[in-house]
């Protein structure tokens, strides 16, 4: 079979095994594809040696900052992030899942406070590691899927 | 660690150390509770009692509880006639209310309604119930009763009936009788018993606890019944809640077997989960239970704003 080819991007960021079929969540909670027609590439199922399939998104002239990281901790806690600047990676690392989260993903608990009205963030605490559990700071209830409500 | 200027919102936040301090400042408080004895030490001191959702005996009991140890009360019963009708946030609320007292105590239907208030005061918060979450003083006032009847707690077998699942007392009650060494029976139809993380977070810790539908056969065994009322409100479904309403009743036939000290203990309302036969017998404890609310409030109070001394 044919290799899929991305071409290399001067200055952006890479993020390199996202789980499988995790990509265009990504674009969208990243707010990647936000109509300044940056250059993305984005390859889905492909071939990894350490997880059997991945996905990848090469993006031009982005940087992810702090937030922007813990949520992609969340959504596909494995990811890795490439800095490049000048078609060399200046810094590589791998997401690491944040102990809270505060403003990243909304309690599932329909009738928890921080889903109402109210001046104040939705604040998940973690309170188990693989896989990661996270548990609401304000109505104590653990998350069954955090993933499905990052904000 | 001190109680003083601390929030009550979850039992789960205290010690064992200092629940036992809290049951103990409370039998201190029950000659003053019972008007037999004066006490002035809120004096110039005021609670703000902030009921937005219904309530009798808590509302009632944290109120009498300041109002005898010489305090004063602000109060809000129900959604009527409070600025959150008009669009207001509970977190505007809470810093109105924090400016007009020295400690506030809250009921909310939305979970987590108090831990919030709590960023928002200066004032301590005594979470009054949130939603179908936490219940703190319930649970401290249950513990105060079973201390008070049996003496102690560890090492005891209580058994819980009714709605395991929605109800807000049985949760923090169970976790805190299983910090403290007693085991549990747990006796519900399947669709309402206790949730998987309670009792996976109680065998964590050790505790002998069991789920079953057979309340007859948990009687001759159990040092408390815990009986709970199912409540209509928490069901999405009527139908749902027809199906489980009134699936276990208690009568003075079946504790014929219980033993010589076992209590009876509710939270109540009750509707009709304990016959009124049981009432007048030794086993019922449900009464002095509602009472215990007031000694063990001001026992809060106490230690919340003066410390232990």
């Amino acid at each position: 079979m044919k290799k899929l080819k991305i071409t290399p991007i001067k200055n952006g960021t890479v993020i390199d095994h996202i789980k499988p079929g995790m990509a265009l969540k990504v674009i969208r909670i990243l707010n990647i594809s936000d109509g300044s027609e940056k250059e993305v590439a984005i390859a889905m199922f492909t071939k990894s040696k350490k997880l059997g399939k991945k996905d990848l998104i090469k993006v031009e002239d982005m940087e992810l900052g702090p937030q922007d990281v813990n949520k992609l901790a969340i959504l596909t806690p494995n990811a890795s992030i490439s800095i490049i600047r000048d078609f060399k990676v200046v810094k590589k690392f791998k997401v690491e899942l944040p102990e809270q989260v505060e403003g990243i993903a909304k309690c599932e608990n329909l009738n928890c406070i921080t889903n109402q009205k109210e001046p104040v963030e939705p604040k998940l605490i973690r309170t188990f590691d693989n896989p990661p559990r996270y548990r609401c700071f304000y109505c104590g209830r653990d998350q069954e899927d955090v993933t499905k409500n990052v904000i | 660690m001190t109680l003083k200027g601390r929030d009550i919102v979850n039992i789960g936040d205290l010690t064992l150390d200092e629940i036992d301090t809290i049951l103990r400042t409370a039998e201190d408080m029950v000659p003053v509770a019972r008007g037999e004895s004066k006490s002035k030490i809120m004096d110039g001191k005021v609670l703000a009692s902030l009921f937005f959702e219904a309530s009798t005996r808590t509302r009632l009991s944290f109120e009498t509880a300041m109002h005898r140890l010489g305090g004063s009360v602000i109060t809000i019963a129900g959604l009527e006639g409070t600025s959150l009708i008009k669009g207001e946030t509970l977190a505007d609320t809470i810093r109105m209310a924090d400016a007009y007292s020295d400690i506030i105590t809250l009921r909310h239907p939305r979970e987590g309604a108090a831990r919030m208030s709590a960023t928002f005061a200066r004032a301590p918060i005594i979470n009054g119930g949130d939603g179908a979450g936490q219940h703190p003083t319930q649970t401290l006032l249950d513990l105060f009763t079973i201390k008070q009847s049996l003496g102690d707690i560890g090492k005891r077998h209580i058994t819980i009936v009714g709605d395991l699942r929605y109800g807000r007392t049985v949760h923090s009650l169970s976790l805190a009788l299983g910090r403290m060494g007693a085991s549990m029976s747990f006796v519900a139809p399947d669709i309402i018993q206790m949730p998987d993380h309670i009792i996976s977070d109680l065998r964590d810790m050790g505790a002998s606890v069991r789920k079953t539908s057979d309340l007859v056969s948990e009687i001759p065994n159990s040092d408390v019944i815990y009986m709970t009322r199912i409540q209509k409100e928490r069901f999405a479904e009527e139908e749902e809640y027809r199906k489980v309403a009134g699936a276990f009743k208690l009568d003075i036939k079946m504790i014929e077997n219980a033993r010589e000290n076992m209590i009876v203990m509710h939270p109540l309302p009750r509707v009709d989960e304990i016959h009124p036969e049981i009432d007048p017998t030794k086993h019922a404890a449900y009464f002095r239970q509602a009472f215990n609310g007031v000694p063990v409030r001001m026992a809060l109070l106490k230690l919340v704003l003066e410390g232990p001394q």
